[in-house]
């Protein structure tokens, strides 16, 4: 391949392999994505929500400049050139940080998020804001106020939310890495959607300083990569303690280093009692796959029966709501963002900023939140809310004294239509199933794509689309999690995303 | 019918720490308009908050000082609110697992001492600071500084235990000066570093239970704390005496004017939705950090006066006047340490803090020019008589001025330092033995003569006597001759 235009088939271990040694400049590095695919794909998926080529400039000529040594645990340079899409969420000096609201339309924060201070530091560069649902409130990225983002691998549905902008940014071939943020699957599931890995890290691993918040307890930065090993480089880069987040763990950050090493003499719990109805065929198959995989490279099924889920849909929309309404409250108009015109005295003021600057679902979910915070009616929801939440934890907890990690789906369904469940919000919160568990538990989460469905071809079929697991496993098991990763990614079964790249794959269809 | 006040008293101080409750910026008070500011205390999107200790240890003096039970786990919890000068429309604040619970302020009224119970003492953040309305070009307007924004607050909740609001003066007089000698607040009232709101109903003298409460804000000086609740007492028993039920309503006093204003009916009545701060973790002091700040407390001012009134043998009320300022007790033992207490306690109390009150001087003014030792030696002077009480007030007049000890200052202001009433007594003595005619005027009523008897002493001590002094030496011989009437 010519070094500079197929820069963007790398992975990003092989393209700051490149940049370190010369073969490739930092600025075709981080143009690579933009040369290549996105002049393709990008008007037609929406995956970013905000860039600005002067600022991928002014990045590449900063990580050329050589980075510092970095805080995190990462070699320096580690990520060097390396393009990243962040969500809309994360604070940049650079780009504006909008939360896909209008409420926030034009902001520009006036620092950086600690996570992206060590991007930075291990010189990788920000190309560009990814396109999410409003405040991460949702699972579809069709709630954000720059319209919906499109999946790849078929423009008639959605990438997956929130943070669906990254995710299909991944996918298409835009930039090796992006960063999420999941607060109940907002990495993980659209991951799934768009056939790339998505890692959720134990809570407190990396830092949320600069993360704009939704449900401060349930808040984690994540991941997006087509390969284990990237994903493996950048939380080695970015996880680690941080003085200006209290929450952050102070214990040292496992060493993800052996991310080759295989998964032999491990166990994998299988709660097939999970999937045994209300799960899409394609991904029961995906799992099966995936666990043989496992089981070749010499890992020991446990099957076991595992109801997390009886309360958790309820138990983290009290919990999530709750928190957002607390941490929307600052969104007001009065210090940033834009002010409703007629605000002609301060309750005004409030109210037609707010009104006319949050989006329906997230109003949805402040009053829901402000509800279940109310005098009278705090121990019935949020103080039980959080009673079950340490059920919850106990639940998982127990699981993994009888293994090192779970197999489970990251979502019941394929991709879905777009529009198919906007009207149904708790349809859609249902979707979330899966996921909600980890961010309630606080224990992390791998998705891992395992190939596409077959194509149906007729007329009222649809295009091959992404299958995926999710790996479940306890507080700081991330080395076990991205090695099993790895083994499924490797496996020789079926064709896989790593071996092409996903655009010749994937099957557009044109609006 | 006779009622009585029930009150509560909900103090908050201000922290003198070097930096903000939850960042690193300045809490100095002064700085231009919002300069003193960062993401954290502006609540920027995505900013989280990191606990200052130096202001949790505060707190645990505080308590420790209050006989307060200190938890080893306590909470921090949103108060939610909508406010311009509330960054983030929530304050950081305690609720239902505080810090500091329990506890008791003694408190001087006039013979007695009471202690007054406390419910809690916590930390919490400070809002910024409105100012409105103002002109803006054509236009009112409202501004808001946020440098106060963050500064770190104890708040402190007393029990229903006052019945006078002289007793609520007395708590607040008593709580300042606490703070100040603990060094952990300048406690001015004036200048918001304490501040205080009440919570007041009337009841029948002899009823147990409580009558509907009002809330009382913007009590910002210890005048207007009794102005205040007075006002306020009067307009509750008004209400009864009308056939009126008290509502429950928050009033603002305003002191200028002498006026309540209601701010809040019932119907309005905030819901705070308080609920666990999730971006800080359980606040954890152990009991190292408790035995630490035990060890770091300084003796209390109501020990220290009861140690006074024993130790030295003052009288309460003089050994409370020096236990005002615990710098004042300090340079009040360093003083009396070795010499006469009674006479360093009665120096201190009149002629230093005279000196203090003319002067506009802090303590600190004075004790940069007279240090303890100085002091000590002038008083050591004073109580061998070789400083003759006229003369020693002069002397101590120059001592504030200028510097060096009694000799170089007497010599400095051609005074003799012969002329202490040993030297002068035989010479007292003689001048009267050799006088007999004036000395019988004199004690016949004619005192006019006096100043012929002080001419013959100076003449005798060659101009070194200081006519004062042999005034009054004059006076006490001559008392002493006088017959017996």
């Amino acid at each position: 391949m010519s070094a500079a235009t197929d820069a963007w088939r790398l992975s990003a271990l092989e393209l700051a392999a490149r940049v370190r040694s010369g073969e490739i400049g930092a600025d075709e590095a981080v143009e690579s994505g933009w040369d290549g695919p996105a002049a393709r794909w990008e008007e037609d998926v929406h995956a970013v929500a905000h860039t600005d080529p002067a600022a991928r400039a002014a990045g590449a000529a900063a990580a050329r400049a050589g980075p510092d040594a970095g805080t995190g645990a990462g070699a320096p340079g580690a990520l060097l050139g390396v393009p990243v899409l962040v969500k809309d969420n994360i604070c940049t000096t650079d780009l504006p940080t909008t939360c896909g609201s209008r409420v926030l339309a034009g902001y520009r924060p006036p620092y950086d998020a600690t996570i992206i201070a060590r991007l930075r530091a291990a010189g990788a560069v920000v190309t560009g804001k990814g396109n999410m649902d409003e405040f991460a409130m949702g699972s579809s990225t069709e709630f954000s106020c720059y319209g919906p983002t499109r999946n790849p691998y078929d423009l008639e549905r959605v990438p997956g939310g929130s943070s669906g902008g990254p995710a299909a940014a991944v996918a298409y071939g835009l930039c090796p890495l992006g960063l999420g943020s999941d607060t109940g699957g907002s990495v993980r599931q659209p991951a799934a959607f768009c056939g790339v890995f998505g890692l959720k890290p134990t809570y407190g691993r990396l830092s949320r300083y600069g993360l704009v918040a939704f449900g401060s307890s349930l808040d984690q930065i994540g991941i997006f990569a087509r390969h284990a090993g990237d994903v493996a480089e950048a939380y080695a880069a970015l996880a680690g303690p941080d003085p200006c987040d209290a929450t952050t763990r102070p214990a040292p950050v496992p060493d993800v280093s052996g991310w080759e090493g295989g998964v032999r003499g491990r166990t994998f719990g299988w709660p097939a009692n999970l999937w045994r109805e209300g799960v899409e065929r394609e991904i029961v198959e995906g799992l099966d796959e995936a666990a043989q995989a496992l089981e070749r490279a010499g890992a020991r099924r446990v099957t076991f029966d595992f109801l997390p889920g009886e309360f958790a849909v309820a138990t983290y929309y009290l919990v999530a709501t709750a928190e957002a309404s607390s941490n929307l409250a600052r969104f007001d108009g009065v210090r940033y963002g834009p002010r409703h015109p007629a605000s002609t005295d301060v309750r005004l003021l409030y109210t037609r900023t707010r009104s006319d600057g949050f989006g329906p679902e997230v109003q949805r979910r402040i009053l829901l939140g402000t509800y279940a915070l109310s005098a009278g009616y705090y121990d019935a929801y949020y103080l039980t809310a959080q009673r079950a939440r340490t059920r919850i934890r106990r639940e998982y907890e127990a699981a993994f004294a009888r293994c090192d990690f779970m197999l489970l789906p990251a979502s019941p369904t394929l991709p879905f239509r777009l529009g198919e469940k906007t009207e149904d919000p708790l349809a859609m919160y249902l979707s979330d199933i899966f996921t909600i568990g980890a961010n309630l538990a606080g224990i992390p989460g791998l998705t891992v794509p395992v190939g596409l469905t077959a194509a149906d071809p007729s007329p009222t079929g649809r295009p091959p689309l992404p299958r995926a697991v999710q790996l479940l496993g306890p507080d700081d098991s991330e080395p076990t999690l991205i090695a099993a990763g790895r083994v499924i990614e490797v496996r020789g079964d079926v064709a896989h995303l790593s071996r092409r790249h996903p655009t010749e794959f994937a099957w557009p269809t044109k609006r | 019918m006779a009622h009585e006040a029930v009150i509560g008293l909900e103090c908050h101080i201000q922290l003198n720490t070097k930096s903000k409750m939850f960042c690193g910026c300045p809490a100095e008070f002064g700085a231009a308009p919002n300069t003193n500011v960062c993401p954290v205390c502006l609540g920027l999107p995505g900013a989280l908050p990191v606990t200052n200790r130096a202001a949790v240890d505060a707190a645990v003096r505080l308590g420790l000082a209050l006989g307060c039970t200190i938890r080893g786990e306590s909470v921090f919890a949103r108060k939610h609110y909508f406010y311009p000068d509330m960054p983030k429309n929530y304050q950081i604040t305690q609720y239902d697992r505080p810090l500091c619970e329990g506890g008791a302020l003694p408190v001087r009224l006039g013979p007695e001492t009471r202690a007054f119970d406390l419910i809690r003492v916590h930390a919490e953040e400070d809002t910024g600071k409105s100012f409105h309305p103002e002109r803006y070009g054509d236009r009112q307007v409202s501004r808001v500084d946020f440098n106060r924004a963050g500064v770190p607050l104890l708040e402190l909740v007393s029990q229903p235990v006052f019945r006078e609001p002289a007793e609520c003066t007395a708590f607040l007089t008593t709580l300042r000066r606490l703070v100040r000698w603990l060094g952990i607040s300048d406690g001015e009232m004036e200048k918001g570093h304490l501040r205080c709101d009440a919570n007041v109903s009337i009841r029948p003298v002899g009823e147990s239970r409580f009558g509907t409460k009002t809330e009382l804000k913007n009590l910002n000086s210890i005048k207007g704390v009794e102005k205040g609740l007075t006002a306020e007492i009067v307009r509750q028993q008004g209400e009864l005496a009308a056939g009126r039920a008290i509502e429950q309503a928050t009033l603002l006093y305003d002191a200028d004017h002498d006026k309540l204003a209601i701010m809040r009916s019932k119907e309005h009545a905030h819901d705070y939705r308080y609920f666990p701060e999730p971006d800080l973790p359980l606040l954890r002091v152990d009991e190292a950090w408790v035995a630490s700040a035990r060890e770091r407390l300084p003796e209390l001012p109501w020990g220290r006066t009861a140690r006074f009134v024993t130790e030295y043998g003052l009288p309460e009320y003089d050994a409370g006047i020096l236990c005002d300022q615990r710098e004042l007790a300090d340079y009040f033992e360093a003083v009396a340490r070795g010499g006469d207490a009674k006479l360093a306690s009665n120096w201190l109390m009149t002629e230093v803090l005279r000196v203090l009150k003319e002067r506009e001087w802090a303590l600190a003014t004075w004790t940069a020019q007279v240090p303890a030792a100085r002091l000590a030696a002038f008083l050591a002077k004073v109580a061998s008589r070789e400083l003759p009480g006229p003369l020693a007030k002069q002397v101590f007049a120059w001592m504030a001025d200028e510097p060096g000890d009694v000799p170089e200052l007497l010599g400095r202001h051609g005074v003799q330092v012969q002329a202490s009433a040993e030297a002068l007594a035989p010479l007292v003595r003689a001048a009267i033995d050799e006088n007999p005619g004036p000395v019988a005027q004199y004690l016949g009523g004619k005192t006019a003569t006096l100043g012929f008897l002080v001419g013959q002493v100076m003449k005798k001590s060659g101009g070194q006597a200081v006519p004062q002094t042999v005034k009054e030496l004059l006076e006490e011989e001559l008392a002493r001759r006088a017959p017996a009437r």
